[in-house]
This record gives C-alpha cells, structure tokens and sequence, in this order.
C-alpha cells in the first residue's frame, strides 16, 4: 500500500505533468487503436468481397495487387468443370470515375455472381442484370453520392450506363461500387478474355488442398489461395498492416518520450526522496520498482484513455455518411491487447534511463546538501 | 587478571568501531576526516561535539554505510563495512537514522512515513502496525498517526524521524544534528525523548550536536576538531 502510495503521490504532486504524459500515450493509443482497426475493417471488407458465398481466390500469382491481376477466362470455364467446383465466378475489378468521384470501384461480375444473387435489390430487378451490354446496377451508396436513380443515364468515365438496379450490402467498398456485367467490364477496361480473380466455391470444403495443388499443376502463373490465406499473405494487406501498426507506434514512441521525459523530470525532483529511501533500507530494485511502477501507472492510464478516445473516434467515424460501411469498429480483443501492451512496454523503456538514474543516487550526497 | 577480562568482555561488547579512518572530498582538496579513532560500547550514549564540518556527519555516514572511508577500517557490529558488507542488511537491522531535518516524505502521512522501513525490510504488515503503536505510544503520537508531514510541528516531525529510525528495531541509532532544526524548549523535550526511548529499547546512541548542553548529558562526549577525535571527556 505504501508502496502504491509512493508511486502515485509523485503523479499527484506533479499533477499538469503527469496529466500531460497521460495525454500523450492516450493521443498515441487512440491514433494507433483508429488507424490499425480502420485500416483492419478494411482489409476485413475487401477480404469479405472476394470470400462472398466462396471458400477459395485463384488470381495471377506474384502479382502486386489485385487490379494487375489478369486470369484468362479459359481457365475460369475449365475450372469451372472440375468436379470438386461447386461454382466459379469471375470478378473483373476497375476503377471508374464520374463528374465529382474520381475513383468510384467497378465490379465486373456474371448474373451467377452471389453479390448479384444475394443481396438486397432496393431497386429494379436482378433478373435483368445482364441483358444489356450498358447496364449497370449500382450500390446504394454509390447511389446517394452520385445522385443516380433506377432508369437514369449515368455517365461513368467515357461512357454512359443504363442504372437497372441498386443494390444494398453491407459491405462498405460494395456499397459505394458500380458493378456491370463481366463482358461490358471487360470491353470498357480493355482486359477482353480475362478477369481479375476467379471466386471458387467448392463442394466439399475438405478438397480445398487438392483444388489449390490441382491450380499450380495445370496453371504455372496462376495460384489458388483459401481466403484466410489470403488475407495473411496478400502483399497490399501486409503493407497496409504493416504502414498501421508503423504509424501507430510512431505515436506511441513519441508518447514513450513524453513518458521518458516526465521519468527524468520526476526523479531530478524527488532525488532526496529517494536517498532518504535508500537510507530506509529501500534496495536499488526497490527504487527501481517506485520508478517503473510510476511510469506503469503513466503508461496504463494513457492506454485507459486512449482506448476510449479511440473507440469514441472511431464511432464519430462511422457515423459519417461518406464512410459508411468503410469503418468496421468491432474492437477486435486482440488488437486492445497488443495496444495495451506496447503503450505499457513503451512507458517501462522510457522508465529505463530515470530508473537506472534512480538507482545511482547516492544518498550521502542527496543528503548532505540541503 | 582481573582487569585482562574486564578489557575483553569491553571488547566483545564493541558495537562500533573506526580504525585509522581519513576522508576527504573532491578528490582529496577537502580532508574532513584525518585519522580519525573511535570506538562505542553497545548501550552507551555518546555525543560528539565540534564546529561545522569537523567530520562528525561524515563519521555518522561512514558507520551506515552511505559512505565509504579513503583509508582505515569501519566497523559495526564487529563486520566491517565495506563492499562486501550487506550494507542492505546494515541500514534495515542494524542502524538508525535520524538527521536535523527530519528527512520525512511530506505527502505520506506520519504513520507512512514510519512504515517505510518495514516496507523495505518487507516486515509483516501486522508486526510491522504493532511495533508502530508501541513507537508512537512512547513518543506520544498516537493521535497524529493519520496526519500528513505538513501537518505536524517541528518536535513531531523529529519525534517522527525518531520512530521511523527505531521500527526495524535497530541496535545503534546515529543522530545527526537531531535537534538543531528546533527550539530551546522543543529541543530539550525531543532530546529528553531521544533519551529515554534509546534507553528503554536498549539502544546504542551516536550523536553529533553543538550543543554542549544536551552533549553532556551523554555518557561520553567527544570532541572533534579539524578531522580529529579528541580524548574523550567525561560527562
């Protein structure tokens, strides 16, 4: 109890100090809580868009990033007479753009396509999809930001789309995309004969193995990958964690300075303190305990207030119409838990110095001069 | 015969002990302690007495290990105290300290401050509670136990310091300066105290003060001068 009480009484007698570290490791948890789970919602949407009603994603192997992708549509009408293929379906990715929206996502997909089956229609009818090479339907979002309804003439790029429908989905990039038929997409991006990916669902999820092995031994530039392998190793999904968490603990080192900063600040100041401590019998450890229990207890607050400065930020975010569907904030347990510890690991590291400081106070001088 | 067994059980009785002991600070520019003697025999009280910077603190710090001689030998407890010595052990059993300001952590309050030791020396909480209630019953602090530093007089935060430095039960008390910091009157009662209480806990007492008047009442006064301990002259 004491103990506690030596580690807190310092924060409470250096109150603006102690506030301002705490604000710094909470500014750099909520940032790196909001960058990494939006960048994590994200990645979550566009992994949901390929796994829709599919357990398996055949694209270009060693390819940078999916639009690059390029898969001939032989091989999507050969696969799809495999007779472990329960369905394959083709999506051609493009980006288009209109009066005010530069980059609006297109989805070139059969009428087979689930996102065509499945989700709600608030407008037209899915079974016209299709007919018409200059039909498209669009995503309710996509909808609302481009001011379209059923039956207008949409100028998209250097063409102008029949809208036959609109779609709900809660899907974020879905919602705010244009999809057309495979053929029209094709034609429209100039990749005539290919798609992007091919979706496969298969008939019985244990030929998942044999499917993937079956794609590398007929197809030697193309590679099959179950969707959850594909979220851990598809490079643009590691670089984006990878930026997130770079981001965030660029904060947060920024954050572990403060923290060092008020370590050093509180132990010039309590010198005599601590000599009077040591002079109690207090061992080096024991001193060294106050010190890290003090920059803990820094570290722990700020993550505290951080996590909800960030779960409150990352509500306000999604309540913005324009983000819609983009920011996913189911607080995954894992990423509060890795945030927690790196702010409490940073604080101990900045503890280091003033800890190590600490311990070489000789009390005999701390003592003697007044 | 006779007086060879007196000189040995005096010997055996020895609870401090310097030996030959020099110090000097700043590399050598300041001599404070220039072959300094002196031995305390367990229970006695002794004051040592001389100006400002005579070395008597020095010594006081010397005997707890918060410093180490240049040359000589420093003993307590017949253990020499140098780096191979558990000074861990010697500042939480051994000695006490009580210094001419109190040295008392201002935010804790008075029963805190004395529960530091115990704390260090990880002293059962409720051992640690009972031996507080004793200090603090003998020195009449009762009812301040709850109270912050800021709160209590002089002669309280002294008296304070006092039972902080006897919790862990120490055998030797060193006492630098412990009433300078107060008045004549405070002084005399906190000294009065000091006494009483080094007598019933059966404590050895080294004490440096200027003052001739509380020093004499010390069953030996030693006079330092310019590094030196002096014959000792009877109280």
């Amino acid at each position: 109890m004491i103990f506690l009480k030596l580690i807190v009484t310092n924060l409470r007698r250096h109150r603006i100090r102690s506030f301002i570290s705490v604000a710094g490791i909470a500014f750099s948890v909520a940032a790196m809580l909001t960058v990494v789970t939006v960048l994590q919602g994200a990645i979550g949407m566009f992994s949901s868009i390929l796994s829709s009603d599919s357990e398996i994603i055949v694209f270009e192997r060693n390819v940078s990033d999916l639009f690059f992708s390029s898969v001939p549509t032989a091989a999507w009408e050969e696969i799809s007479r495999w007779p472990m293929v329960a369905h394959a379906d083709p999506v051609l990715f493009g980006i288009v753009s209109s009066s005010d929206h530069p980059i609006i996502t297109c989805f070139g997909v059969t009428a087979s396509d689930a996102r065509i089956r499945q989700n709600a229609w608030t407008a037209g009818d899915r079974l016209a999809f299709a007919q018409h090479p200059d039909d498209v339907v669009l995503g309710e979002r996509a909808a609302e930001f481009l001011g379209a309804k059923l039956d207008d003439h949409l100028p998209i790029g250097h063409g102008v789309f029949h809208v036959i429908g609109i779609l709900k989905t809660a899907n974020g990039f879905e919602d705010g995309g244009v999809f057309m038929p495979l053929n029209s997409a094709q034609a429209f991006f100039h990749k005539e004969g290919t798609s992007s990916v091919i979706t496969i669902k298969l008939r019985n999820k244990d030929d998942a193995a044999l499917f993937k092995s079956t794609v590398k031994a007929r197809y030697s530039n193309l590679i099959g990958l179950e969707n959850a392998e594909f979220t851990r190793s598809y490079s643009q999904f590691r670089i984006l964690k990878a930026t997130a968490w770079a981001v965030g603990g660029c904060g947060l080192l920024l954050g572990g300075f403060g923290v060092a900063n008020t370590m050093i600040m509180s132990v010039f100041t309590r010198i005599r303190e601590i000599a009077i401590l040591r002079v109690c019998g207090f061992s080096h450890l024991q001193i060294a305990a106050v010190i890290f229990g003090e920059s803990a207890a820094v570290s722990l607050a700020g993550a505290v207030m951080g996590l909800l400065t960030g779960s409150c930020l990352l509500y306000a975010l999604k309540l913005i119409p324009t983000l819609h569907g983009y920011v996913d904030v189911t607080l995954q347990p894992a990423i509060l838990l890795i945030v927690t510890l790196l702010a409490l690991i940073t604080g101990i590291a900045g503890a280091f110095y003033p800890a190590a400081y600490a311990m070489r106070v000789r009390a005999v001088e701390a003592l003697r001069f007044e | 015969m006779n007086v060879s067994m007196e000189k040995a059980s005096d010997e055996s009785r020895i609870v401090l002990r310097a030996e030959g002991v020099w110090k000097s600070y700043d590399d050598g520019a300041i001599s404070v302690l220039k072959g300094v003697n002196f031995e305390v025999i367990e229970g006695q009280t002794v004051a040592l007495c001389g100006p400002s910077g005579c070395g008597k603190s020095t010594l006081l710090h010397l005997f707890g290990g918060l410093d180490s001689p240049d040359r000589g030998h420093v003993s307590v407890n017949g253990v020499e105290v140098n780096r191979y010595r558990n000074l861990l052990h010697l500042l939480r059993y051994e000695v006490g300290f009580v210094f001419q300001l109190h040295n008392l952590i201002p935010d804790l309050t008075l029963e805190e401050n004395c529960l530091i030791p115990a704390v260090a020396a990880g002293v059962d909480r409720r051992i640690a509670q009972a031996r507080l209630q004793e200090l603090a019953t003998r020195t009449g602090l009762t009812h301040r136990l709850g109270h912050r530093i800021q709160k209590l007089s002089g002669g309280e935060r002294q008296r304070t310091a006092l039972c902080r430095a006897l919790m862990n039960r120490p055998k030797i008390l060193l006492a630098d300066e412990p009433t300078g910091s107060l008045d004549e009157q405070t002084s005399a009662a906190v000294f009065d105290l000091l006494l009483e209480v080094v007598a019933t806990e059966g404590v050895t007492l080294v004490m440096a003060t200027h003052d001739r008047g509380l020093a004499g009442r010390c069953d030996h006064l030693m006079e330092m001068h310019d590094g030196r301990i002096h014959e000792p002259v009877s109280a």
